[in-house]
């Protein structure tokens, strides 16, 4: 609840958020009309996938390394509050500054202050889902600090005034002619300008890109960050990325500001060894990631902030078949299988976090206080791919049921309607009479089955027939013939 | 349906009836994956005992009964949709489809995406029409693309979604469940 307070604070007048987007189902079919958006995500998550499912293939003890990453998240959990104490007094040790933030709110306010205190007015930021779950940068804009995305997908999605789609990719919802276009229009309000003559191949774009934000790794005095893992044992952060981007705002700037979920503690460098191997493999497909970065407190003249964040995890953790999504490394290998999500796009989920974790984290963290936040347990097949997928374990359709079990004991909008049709329907399948009698009259006026359904039932006859019923059902069969 | 729409309550009376009413047997053959997942992996979540000895079709088959070759005779081109709760449940693996390959006469066309979900979900359906036809859309090309003129599947809730959606097309490809081809034979063809 924090959290959806926190949301709806934070974004008041400032376009690029998620707050006040309509239910799963309308925008999913928006999402579903939109034959780019389709041919993007299609094409992206099918290669993402391919590429995962070969590079786990080969890591013959890949069951182990899932058990494995599942445990120490759950060691880590069941015992948060030493290991936050440990690392804090680590990190204390190593000249570092620790600040914890219940709810988004306090967390932009502890970053907006430190910022404010060196005097700049313009961050350089790391690609983080924590400070996008916080809606950071529009915080800072509202104290007149700008912040620079730096990672490249991220800054298409700020040259755009759009919203990210993907955990890992957050453009994935465009494609290299729309990105050539959005370099063009915006880049020069930003800073350099794109080539007049920018081609649509990934080298020209990439190499705009390098040098629109060189000029801003060189003049950034504060870098923002998150992190993928905080070791408790040492108090060292660790970010895992692919374009060299975090390495320079992790150590060009003066300042350096990490805005960290209290469940990315990992207890020892040991546990690492896991993450290493399945952390890249589930997200990028790739054996081992290009740059790893990792420190440990403030180096030489450096100051460094570490800004611990709850908004919403305590709550998570309370609920016992809940709390597993806690254990989430943000890889998205969950949204790359996932049919759902490569046909609604990851806007339909009206959250940082789409795709079948966003199902299951955000209602929780905002606690299902809209009828956004409501439908999303029902944003899926319950078809297990995301299970499967999953480097830690996340039994995704069982708490998505268990959420699905919540939104109907509360019945919210249409679920009292449901109530009544589903015990209506539990009385005839729990009585064999009725049962037997139902059977009998579809059976004999199989002629007379619809073609169209009223009400939410006409969402199945829009696009499919009705199966026409037997002219014997299964069991006057046996009655007869056994 | 109750459960997976999250009713719970209602979910665990029927639970409990289908519990005291399939108690006692060697044997409980289901002709659903969705069906035997429910039963032996969430009745427990219900705080509902799942009777013992419930099997899928082709796990009862296969494993209780050692057949491969059920002597059924059935001369079409058809192709297998694996159905989501069989496939990553159940973990049926290639069971339904080595007793369709002993069928006589019958040649089996593999499916391109095949483990993709179909999109029915149940309410999800109803509830998320718009993606589930989309989804299924794409299912459908695939089953069209194989040139079968059967689709077969363990499992009729997604035969009854692929199976709508293809007479709605007028796809011209007959869906039928596993026990109906392997119940097919010379005298009396299904």
């Amino acid at each position: 609840m924090t959290g959806a307070r926190a949301r709806g604070a934070g974004a008041t007048g400032v376009s690029g958020t998620f707050v006040g987007m309509p239910a799963f189902p309308i925008a999913s079919a928006k999402a579903v009309g939109d034959s780019q958006l389709r041919h993007n995500l299609h094409k992206a998550t099918h290669t993402i996938r391919g590429k995962r499912a070969a590079v786990v293939g080969e890591q013959p003890d890949w069951t182990e390394l899932r058990a494995a990453g599942a445990a120490i998240k759950n060691r880590v959990l069941r015992h948060l509050d030493v290991y936050l104490e440990q690392l804090e007094a680590a990190v204390v040790k190593a000249g570092g500054h620790v600040h914890w933030a219940a709810d988004a709110a306090e967390a932009n306010r502890i970053v907006t202050a430190l910022v404010k205190a060196t005097g700049e007015t313009e961050v350089v930021k790391v690609k983080s889902m924590a400070t996008q779950e916080i809606e950071l940068n529009e915080a800072l804009a509202d104290a007149g600090i700008t912040a620079y995305e730096t990672d490249l997908a991220e800054l298409i999605v700020q040259l755009g005034d759009d919203r990210p789609s993907h955990i890992l990719v957050p453009a994935i919802h465009r494609n290299r002619a729309e990105i050539r276009e959005i370099f063009q229009r915006s880049m020069s309000e930003w800073g350099r300008p794109a080539p007049a003559d920018l081609a649509d191949d990934p080298p020209a774009l990439a190499e705009a890109a390098r040098l629109h934000l060189r000029e801003r790794f060189l003049a950034a005095k504060v870098g923002i960050s998150g992190a993928n893992f905080a070791v408790a044992e040492t108090g060292t952060l660790v970010v895992l990325e692919s374009e060299g981007n975090g390495r320079m705002c992790l150590t060009l700037p003066e300042t350096l500001i990490s805005v960290v979920g209290i469940e990315k503690l990992v207890p020892t460098w040991q546990d690492l060894e896991v993450f290493m191997q399945t952390l890249p493999r589930s997200s990028t497909g790739e054996r081992m990631n290009p740059y790893t970065s990792m420190w440990t407190g403030a180096a030489e003249g450096q100051e460094f902030h570490l800004v611990l964040l709850d908004n919403g995890r305590t709550d998570v953790l309370a609920d016992q078949v809940g709390r597993q999504a806690l254990r989430c490394i943000r890889c998205s290998a969950c949204l790359n299988v996932c049919p759902v999500y490569e046909r609604a796009g990851g806007h339909a989920y009206g959250s940082v976090y789409p795709g079948p974790i966003g199902a299951i984290l955000t209602p929780q963290l905002r606690g299902m206080s809209s009828e956004l936040d409501e439908s999303l347990p029902y944003a899926s097949t319950l078809c297990g791919a995301c299970y499967d997928v999953c480097p830690v374990e996340i039994n995704i359709p069982e708490v998505l049921l268990d959420l699905r079990a919540k939104v109907a004991a509360a019945g919210g909008k249409g679920h009292r309607v449901e109530r009544l049709a589903m015990a209506g329907a539990r009385r005839v399948l729990e009585s064999p009479g009725l049962l037997k009698a139902g059977q009998r009259a579809a059976g004999r006026f199989r002629r007379l089955t619809p073609r169209r359904l009223p009400g939410p039932l006409a969402g199945w006859t829009d696009t499919r027939d009705i199966p026409a019923p037997p002219p014997q059902s299964f069991r006057e069969w046996w009655e007869r013939n056994r | 349906m109750h459960f997976n729409t999250g009713y719970r309550a209602d979910a665990e009376l029927l639970a409990r009836r289908v519990g005291e009413i399939f108690t006692g047997y060697d044997a409980v053959v289901m002709p659903s994956g969705s069906c035997a997942a429910m039963v032996r992996e969430w009745y427990p979540t219900l705080g509902v005992e799942p009777p013992s000895g419930v099997y899928e079709l082709s796990e009862f088959l296969v494993d209780v009964l050692g057949v491969v070759d059920v002597g059924a005779y059935f001369p079409h081109t058809v192709t297998y949709h694996p159905t989501c709760h069989s496939l990553r449940s159940l973990r049926v693996g290639t069971r339904p489809e080595k007793l369709l390959s002993a069928v006589r006469g019958l040649k089996l066309l593999p499916l391109g995406g095949a483990d993709e979900c179909c999109g029915f979900g149940g309410t999800f359906s109803v509830k998320n029409p718009a993606v589930s036809a989309a989804m299924c859309t794409d299912k459908v090309r695939n089953v069209l693309d194989t040139g079968a003129e059967v689709l077969c599947a363990a499992d009729n809730s997604c035969l009854m979604h692929i199976g709508g959606t293809m007479r709605r097309q007028r796809a011209g490809v007959r869906t039928m469940h596993l026990a109906q081809i392997l119940a097919s034979t010379e005298e009396e063809p299904a």
